[in-house]
Order: C-alpha cells, then sequence, then structure tokens
C-alpha cells in the first residue's frame, strides 16, 4: 500500500474516531452525577455505621472485607511464587557465579551526581513518613495501607539510586521482612475469626467504633488497613531484594 | 471540566501511542512510568482519589520497576552466559 493510500486511510479512521467521540463526550451524564442507588445510599450510612470518613476503604476493609480477604492472598501468593521462581541455584553454580569476571560493566558508567545523591538520602525519610501517614489515615482520607505499604516498600530504593547499596542490602533483606509479612496476611484472617469466636459473621467490625475523625477510629476497618498495608509493605520489599540478590552479593565481593 | 477530562483522554491514548513506537526497552519502562502517573491524573479527575493513590504507587512505580528489576536481572545473567562460553573457549 502506497504512503497515500495510508494517509488516506489513517484520515478516514481519525475523522470517524473524532466524530464519535465529539458525540460522546457531548451526550455524557453532567460531570459528578451517579445514577446508581447504591453509592448514595451506602455514602449516607457510612459515617452513622462505620464513623470512617474515607467510603471507598470502609467499603473495601468491611463491607466487602471478604472479597479484599482474597485478593490480599492473591498477592501473597504471587510474591511466593515469585520468591520460588528466582530462588538461588545450587551452590556450586552460585560459587560459579561469584567468582567470575564481572560480565556486567558496573564500572564505565558516569560518576553519580552530588545532587542526585544528597537529594534521594533526603527523601529516605520522608518517602518512609509519608508512607506510613498514607496508611494509617485510610479511614480518614484517602489512601489506606495498600498505597502506603507500597510507599515504604519504595523508600529503600531511593538508597540504591543513591548508590548506597550497603544500607540498601541491609533494609531490604533483613530477615523480619518475611515475617511481617506472614504476620500482615495472616492477622487479617485472625481479625475475622475473632469475630467468629464472639459469634458475629465472619470478618464483622467488632471492635469500638470511636469518635468520628479519630486516627483510632472505625474499628477493625484501620487495623486490617494496617496489617494490609504491613503485608504489602514486607512483600514487596522481599521482592525487590529476590531480583536483586545476584547482583548485590556479586557487587559486594568486588568491594573485599 | 468535562472537556478536560476529554482532552485528558486523548493525551492518554498519544502517551499509550508513543510507548509502543518507543525502540529502546529502558526508555519505553520510563514512558509506561509517565503513562501510569497520567493515568493518575486521569483517576483523580473523575473523583475517584482512592484509586489515583493506588494508580500512582502501582502503575506508576510498582510496575516499572519489577520490568526494571527483571530486565537488569536477565542483563546480569546473559552477560554471565556469555563470560563463561568465553572462558570454555580458552
Amino acid at each position: 500500500m502506497s504512503e497515500k493510500r495510508r494517509l488516506l486511510l489513517f484520515l478516514a479512521g481519525a475523522v470517524g474516531l473524532a466524530a464519535i467521540y465529539t458525540a460522546g463526550i457531548l451526550n455524557m451524564p453532567a460531570w459528578g452525577t451517579y445514577r446508581g442507588p447504591y453509592g448514595d445510599v451506602i455514602a449516607g450510612l457510612v459515617v452513622f455505621q462505620r464513623h470512617a470518613t474515607d467510603v471507598v476503604n470502609a467499603i473495601t476493609y468491611d463491607y466487602r472485607g471478604f472479597d479484599t480477604l482474597g485478593e490480599e492472598f492473591i498477592l501473597f501468593s504471587a510474591v511466593t511464587g515469585v520468591t520460588l521462581l528466582l530462588r538461588p541455584e545450587s551452590e556450586e553454580k552460585k560459587k560459579k557465579f561469584e567468582e567470575g569476571e564481572n560480565p556486567a560493566s558496573f564500572q564505565d558508567r558516569a560518576a553519580l551526581s552530588e545532587t542526585v545523591q544528597v537529594f534521594t538520602t533526603a527523601m529516605f525519610g520522608f518517602s518512609v513518613l509519608f508512607g506510613i501517614y498514607i496508611g494509617t489515615h485510610g479511614q480518614l482520607t484517602p489512601g489506606g495501607g495498600f498505597q502506603g505499604g507500597l510507599i515504604v516498600a519504595a523508600a529503600p530504593m531511593l538508597l540504591y539510586v543513591a548508590e548506597n547499596t550497603e544500607a540498601f542490602e541491609r533494609i531490604i533483606s533483613h530477615p523480619i521482612a518475611d515475617f511481617l509479612e506472614s504476620v500482615g496476611a495472616s492477622a487479617y484472617a485472625l481479625i475475622g475469626v475473632g469475630a467468629l469466636a464472639l459469634g458475629l459473621p465472619f470478618l464483622t467490625n467488632m471492635l469500638p467504633l470511636g469518635t468520628t475523625g479519630d486516627i483510632f477510629s472505625s474499628g477493625t476497618i484501620a487495623l486490617i488497613s494496617a496489617c494490609v498495608g504491613l503485608e504489602v509493605a514486607a512483600a514487596f520489599m522481599g521482592l525487590t531484594y529476590e531480583y536483586l540478590r545476584e547482583i548485590l552479593s556479586r557487587s559486594r565481593n568486588e568491594e573485599d | 471540566m468535562r472537556f478536560w477530562g476529554a482532552g485528558l483522554l486523548i493525551l492518554i491514548a498519544a502517551s499509550a501511542f508513543a510507548i509502543v513506537r518507543t525502540d529502546d526497552v529502558r526508555n519505553q519502562v520510563l514512558a509506561l512510568s509517565f503513562y501510569g502517573l497520567l493515568l493518575g491524573l486521569m483517576f483523580f479527575i473523575f473523583q475517584a482519589p482512592d484509586v489515583a493513590l493506588s494508580q500512582i504507587t502501582v502503575g506508576a512505580m510498582a510496575l516499572p520497576l519489577m520490568v526494571m528489576l527483571a530486565l537488569t536481572r536477565m542483563k546480569h545473567r546473559a552477560a554471565l552466559g556469555k563470560g563463561e562460553k568465553e572462558k570454555s573457549h580458552e
């Protein structure tokens, strides 16, 4: 097909798309209107029923908490699967790997600028704090454990960018990460079982709800959100370490 | 407001096209991260701040990071295989 015909074909398609798109935009319902009944009902009820101001998190961690439990275990098993795939190979091959010449040329790249080094290191503490803030205020403002956990887990990457490999490895290879991952995942299920022990349906919000707007309000919503945050942060850090394990041990050998 | 949303959707479509047209895979990952950020902005404009936060952490940070880590590992492994082969030739 010649260039000209291709252009014609493209123009015909683009004009058609533009016409349909414009018609769609012009006939949209007014901005911010919501036509389904459930959203408005739940938005009106949630503050009275659960003392939580963020409706989305009240739904994810309470009204449909059972679904979220399943999602959490999807993440858990996915991380376990990746860890299994990336497991260290036999000792012999590992030794060979560590003793051989360094194939990836890490030395011949440009030196890191001081600005990057100072700025990324300074951002580390801020990122951790911000992640904890997002994670613990899920019941009040947008955010929650999942997002907060990822922000906390990404903070050590800043150290890697700043070429502070030693501190980076010390943080992400810490054995407590595995422990916290399991604790976070199982605590969610145990909270649900706790409701059963009190004679209530699984995952009933059985804790005192507290004052609306308070950080310790909303009963199990805040608690479950924190558990999810713990699990996500530990899992993501563990995953990063599994990917970089060989490369890190190699660069450590070179420094010796 | 509706036209800002419409414009943003076109920008997202254009940046998705840009990802496909990027040649180098590492640049592609960076483009993917930018695309994730744009999607986060879209969720925010369409009044879903919770989803926007999830999208920014997953789409703009976690996913590109995972792809980048996998690429680094692959590069490392490939270089190692090459080094071993050269050794056995000697």
